[in-house]
């Protein structure tokens, strides 16, 4: 048995290195499937929470938008103020009893993670909606462009681009999330370093390797974003750096593409 | 001043935002090929008048007919599309250059194909003098140059009507003349035009006709050169004579 820390590493290294690296990889794999399924929903719950209501448009109509709004309101409530570590459980544990679906724990955990993020990301989208100047929703329209074509050709495109480092940053959030989906046994890498920490008893040791795992995760990811979002953004475009742990944040206006 | 059919016909429109009555009742019947200037002074419900027959806004009370159809009963669309308009801060689409702002539109609206619609988007791009921007996107162009894209971008729609609400008003004093002047070439394509506008030496050459609105109602309406000769409500008086002074055209 090893008696130093770098011999216990070297050690657990050698012996479960495999195994980390295959959690990592469900990590990455539930945190990408995730987020864009959950940026998707976020898209879509926007684009119907700003469907215009008119004086005009028929009474069943209003109160059908009406009633989809709520619905909306309330799953976006609902998913954000609950932690996904419990929303895991209800839908895993629920599905097996009430609904005899034993789905599988990888499945289970896609769904949780990209409701979770699709409540966040709706929130988010709103916000770049919002930032888009109203008179390119009048150009739009006068153009005679309907609510659906003028979202997703006019108002998306710009809302997204301003809302990129958010978008990220949740990317990020759902790298280390993940981690509380190991009590419904995925096998994402925290999973992974329990079983491997149970065999020696050496928690420090493992944890510490799990730690350096998961900041090469999201640092790496981190600097991927800031590559898309500078290839995204046009002149006047903004980075923002470690918007939540780096102390050194600075946002950063660059000129570009005259 | 009616002659042939109205391409529109408004009747009793009111409008309130809150408490505030922003119009009280107007009637206003435009014939096709016409070209009407409506002046007033700020506040007076010019812009929200045309907001209305665009369906920016919806009205309180009254209706408005465009080629005899009730317009808050039209579907966004080809219909819509009919009644074009330039607005005072352009809103060209920002995402898009110069070309695509004046093809998205017909592609998505028209249906038109995208070589036909870049076809017609070309045509007008060099009406307006801005062929060679067709690459640029808006914020690289000037606020003069935005506004003629934005014209393209209205007529590309092939509209009937074309409304212009204070298209000069956010631009420096030496980009009006360049936009300015495209709105004259339309008028003698024919096209019907309702312009609202602060230039008096403008309404004066390019007009038909001279809608003086104040306070939410139309108080006159004649040919510029009576209406700037000789107006005959003294609320009309008093406006042309602080804006004409202003403007060095000399008082009536």
């Amino acid at each position: 048995m090893p008696t130093t820390f770098f011999g216990w590493i070297h050690l657990l290294l050698e012996e479960y290195g495999s195994l980390f690296l295959q959690g990592a990889g469900t990590t990455m794999f539930i945190a990408v499937v995730g987020t864009t399924a959950g940026f998707a929903i976020g898209l879509l719950v926007a684009i119907l929470r700003t469907i215009p209501l008119k004086p005009s448009t028929p009474h069943w109509q209003q109160r059908l938008v009406q009633g989809l709004k709520t619905v909306l309101s309330v799953y976006i409530e609902v998913f954000r103020g609950t932690p996904m570590i419990v929303q895991a459980m209800v839908v895993y544990y629920g599905a097996l009893q009430y609904l005899r679906l034993d789905i599988p724990a990888l499945s289970a955990a896609f769904l949780v993670v990209s409701v979770n993020t699709g409540a966040y990301m709706a929130e988010i989208v709103r916000g770049g909606i919002l930032s888009v100047d109203k008179g390119q929703k009048e150009a739009a329209t006068a153009v005679g462009l309907t609510h659906w074509q003028s979202m997703t050709s006019v108002i998306l495109p710009q809302a997204v681009r301003s809302i990129l480092p958010a978008v990220g940053n949740e990317f990020v959030v759902n790298i280390k999330d993940s981690s509380v989906l190991n009590v419904i046994s995925v096998t994402e890498v925290y999973f992974m370093s329990k079983s491997a920490a149970g065999t020696y008893l050496k928690y420090f040791e493992v944890f510490f390797i799990t730690a350096v795992i998961y900041f090469v995760l999201t640092f790496t990811t981190t600097r991927l974003l800031r590559l898309i979002e500078k290839k995204m953004s046009g002149k006047d475009s903004y980075t923002i750096y470690g918007s939540q742990s780096d102390p050194n944040a600075q946002i950063v206006f660059t000129r570009e593409d005259r | 001043m009616e002659s042939g059919n109205p391409i529109i016909e408004i009747t009793g429109l009111e409008k309130r935002f809150g408490p505030n009555t922003v119009l009280k009742g107007v009637d206003l019947s435009v014939s096709k090929g016409q070209v009407v200037c409506l002046i007033g002074p700020s506040g007076s419900g010019k812009s929200t008048l045309l907001r209305c027959i665009n369906l920016l806004e919806t009205p309180d009370a009254g209706t408005i007919c465009f080629q005899g159809q009730d317009v808050t009963q039209m579907p966004p669309g080809p219909l819509h599309a009919k009644i074009g308009m330039v607005f005072q801060q352009f809103n060209l689409f920002g995402n898009l250059n110069a070309l695509d702002n004046c093809v998205l539109g017909q592609m998505k609206v028209l249906k038109r194909s995208r070589s036909k619609s870049e076809e017609i988007a070309q045509k007008y791009l060099e009406r307006v003098g801005m062929l060679p921007y067709r690459d640029a996107r808006p914020d690289q162009l000037s606020g003069g140059q935005k506004q003629r894209v934005a014209i393209a971008r209205a007529l590309s729609m092939d509209p009937e009507v074309l409304m212009f609400d204070e298209p000069t008003s956010a631009l420096d004093p030496e980009m009006v003349d360049e936009v300015l002047s495209v709105i004259k070439t339309l008028k003698d394509g024919g096209l019907t035009m309702l312009i609202v506008t602060h230039e008096m030496a403008f309404a004066r050459d390019a007009a038909d006709r001279i809608v003086f609105m104040d306070a939410g109602q139309l108080v006159e309406d004649g040919r510029p050169e009576a209406l700037f000769t000789h107006p005959e409500n003294p609320r009309t008086r008093a406006f042309l004579s602080r804006s004409l002074r202003g403007q060095g055209i000399g008082t009536p």
